[in-house]
């Protein structure tokens, strides 16, 4: 209890004695670590010897002799450097195309005056409104149509424009005092010129927030991939771990799941650890994507 | 000469009217067109992606083949019938009602557990947080592999440590009256931490002082709850629960990893089956129709909280 006391000396001091926040807190403890238990058993398991057997698999105190078998298996079953590729080529792709036309349009929903403006912007909320993950179907027979069907253009392609990070722009550019575009504007900057010059670099920590969201949903799509994507050798991660799992869950196989799972998800992890703070702000603003 | 300069507005006003009206909406739209031009490369594929689909659904939910080879005829509202009347689907829509409310329901409450255990920052709370908030980052592909191990049957890890406990053990996954409450853990699991966010968040508007003074007049900690804090907390509330029903319609990676829908259906939620109609049976007129009327529910209930969202801010 000395600990928990500790922990709530800023509380005002009449709420210091009371014990249901305590209570609380300690449920939320317990839950915490039980919500570790999955990636902890992943990294025991990630090092478990083959000679363990089944029945010691699921033992979430790690084995004596570890090993790095499983890695190598996972590495050399798996096509797991091609998917790395494949996925981080379709997050780029889909990034960079969408760092121009939310910019754009988000410059113009901010600084301009035009005739349908309402109207316009209703016809991006649309986006948000109609959920794109349920239209997989008609968006397939579109992409098909383009000929773009398993290439990975094709995954891309129905995600390049996005309400939300236009929506999130506006609101970056509307901060932006318009006495900076005023003497650029006496300076002869064109448009371009002062989007380029004045607007983007004073709104980086908007373009960051947006870039976490979209790349991690990406990184993390499966079912839009998996209907688009045929060849074996132009599979995303996600899709390539599912088609891992079946086959290695065939053989029993459960360490080097661990292992596959373990390569899959370590890039997106890291990541979190170093930028903590910025992944969670830029998730609190992801409500509807 | 700079594209958003203003163009100089026509100040005569001696000009006949017909032609006055013709002039101001040419010099309109002559104004408006570097917006459009800015706009142009969202709005075609918007047109091809959302308006184009949506129209494309309409459009393939009125045709459909006798056969697989045979021509597509105009059927008008067949395939919404026949959709409707398929057990496949009804069932679907019955389980992702259940799986809704399953999944919905726990997972805000324990995110709001969270949220107002760890409202304090310090590192102890920080790392809480982190540790709650790692499934969501994860792909739900990721979390089905760890999972189809965890639900194994007995030599799994929920067996091997818990299913001692019970005298008969239960096959997670393969048991259709417990596999939809399995899945449903990996949801809880997965998204509890996302929505604790948006209640640390709205936690921050809880006014402080009004706090202090509810604990003065000797409130305790449960009353301070139920008057104060949820009582600030409605948008939040309202926000997460539409986040927590469009992620029970949209989120069914797990199905395809772990039960492909079964055992006998058990599983099989809406987007599942729309899958299923349009990739294994090349059924695109009742995928289409299964869309569609998937679409009108979540955009009815989104519309809804929006309204109510505007009304409030209006309101207040």
């Amino acid at each position: 209890m000395k600990l928990i006391d500790r922990l709530y000396k800023d509380a005002p001091l009449a709420t210091r004695h009371e014990i249901t926040p305590k209570l609380g807190f300690l449920l939320t403890v317990l839950l915490a670590l039980a919500w570790l238990i999955p990636f902890l058993w992943m990294g025991v398991a990630t090092l478990r010897p083959a000679s363990d057997g089944i029945n010691l698999m699921a033992e979430l105190v790690p084995s004596l002799k570890p090993t790095l078998d499983n890695i190598r298996d996972a590495w050399e079953i798996g096509d797991f450097p091609r998917y790395f590729l494949n996925t981080t080529i379709i997050c780029t792709g889909i990034l960079l195309v969408q760092f121009v036309t939310i910019t754009l349009a988000g410059f113009a929903f901010a600084r301009l005056d035009f005739a349908g403006k309402t109207l316009l912007f209703y016809l991006f909320l649309m986006q948000l409104m109609l959920v794109p993950v349920l239209l997989i179907v008609p968006n397939l027979r579109i992409v098909a149509q383009f000929g773009l069907y398993d290439t990975l253009a094709g995954v891309m392609m129905p995600f390049f424009a996005s309400a939300f990070g236009t929506f999130l722009m506006r609101q970056a550019f509307e901060a932006i005092p318009t006495e900076l575009e005023d003497a650029a504007l006496i300076d002869g900057a064109s448009l371009i010129q002062r989007i380029r010059h004045i607007y983007i670099p004073l709104s980086i920590p908007s373009f960051s927030a947006f870039a976490i969201i979209s790349v991690t949903s990406h990184w993390n799509d499966f079912l839009w991939p998996l209907m688009v994507i045929n060849s074996p050798d132009k599979r995303p991660l996600t899709v390539g771990l599912s088609v891992f799992t079946a086959t290695a869950e065939g053989t029993q196989a459960w360490g080097t799941i661990a292992a596959g799972t373990l390569m899959v998800i370590a890039p997106l992890l890291i990541t979190f650890l170093i930028f903590q703070k910025r992944f969670i702000s830029s998730f609190v603003t992801s409500g509807i994507k | 000469m700079s594209l958003a300069e203003p163009a100089t507005l026509p100040v005569a006003t001696s000009a006949p009217p017909r032609l006055n009206i013709l002039k101001r909406f040419t010099t309109r739209f002559r104004t408006s067109l570097p917006a459009y031009l800015l706009l142009l490369p969202s709005l075609i594929f918007l047109a091809l992606f959302t308006y184009g689909a949506m129209g494309r659904v309409v459009i393939d939910a009125l045709y459909q083949r006798a056969t697989p080879k045979a021509p597509l005829r105009f059927v008008g509202l067949d395939n919404i019938t026949a959709v409707l009347a398929d057990p496949a689907f009804t069932g679907a829509v019955v389980n992702n009602l259940i799986y809704a409310l399953g999944t919905a329901v726990p997972s805000i409450g324990l995110a709001l557990l969270f949220a107002l255990a760890l409202a304090r920052t310090n590192a102890v709370t920080s790392a809480l947080r982190a540790a709650l908030f790692l499934p969501v980052l994860i792909p739900m592909v990721a979390a089905s592999a760890l999972f189809l191990f965890i639900f194994l049957p007995n030599v799994g890890l929920l067996d091997y440590y818990i299913g001692r406990l019970l005298p008969v053990l239960p096959n997670w996954l393969g048991d259709p009256d417990i596999a939809l409450y399995a899945i449903m853990i990996i949801t809880i699991w997965k998204n509890a931490g996302y929505y604790m966010l948006f209640f640390l968040a709205g936690l921050q508007s809880v006014p402080e002082d009004v706090m202090e003074a509810a604990h003065l007049d000797g409130a305790g900690p449960f009353s301070r709850l139920r008057y104060i804090i949820l009582p600030e907390l409605k948008p939040t509330f309202l926000f997460v629960i539409v986040i927590a029903t469009l992620n029970a319609v949209t989120q069914v990676d797990h199905v395809f990893v772990m039960t492909k829908g079964g055992p006998s259906n058990a599983t099989n939620l809406v987007l599942f089956y729309i899958y299923q109609q349009a990739v294994e049976h090349y059924d695109i007129g009742m995928a289409s129709a299964a869309t569609l009327l998937t679409l009108a529910a979540l955009m009815s209930l989104t519309a809804l909280s929006f309204r109510t969202m505007a009304k409030r801010e209006g309101g207040s």
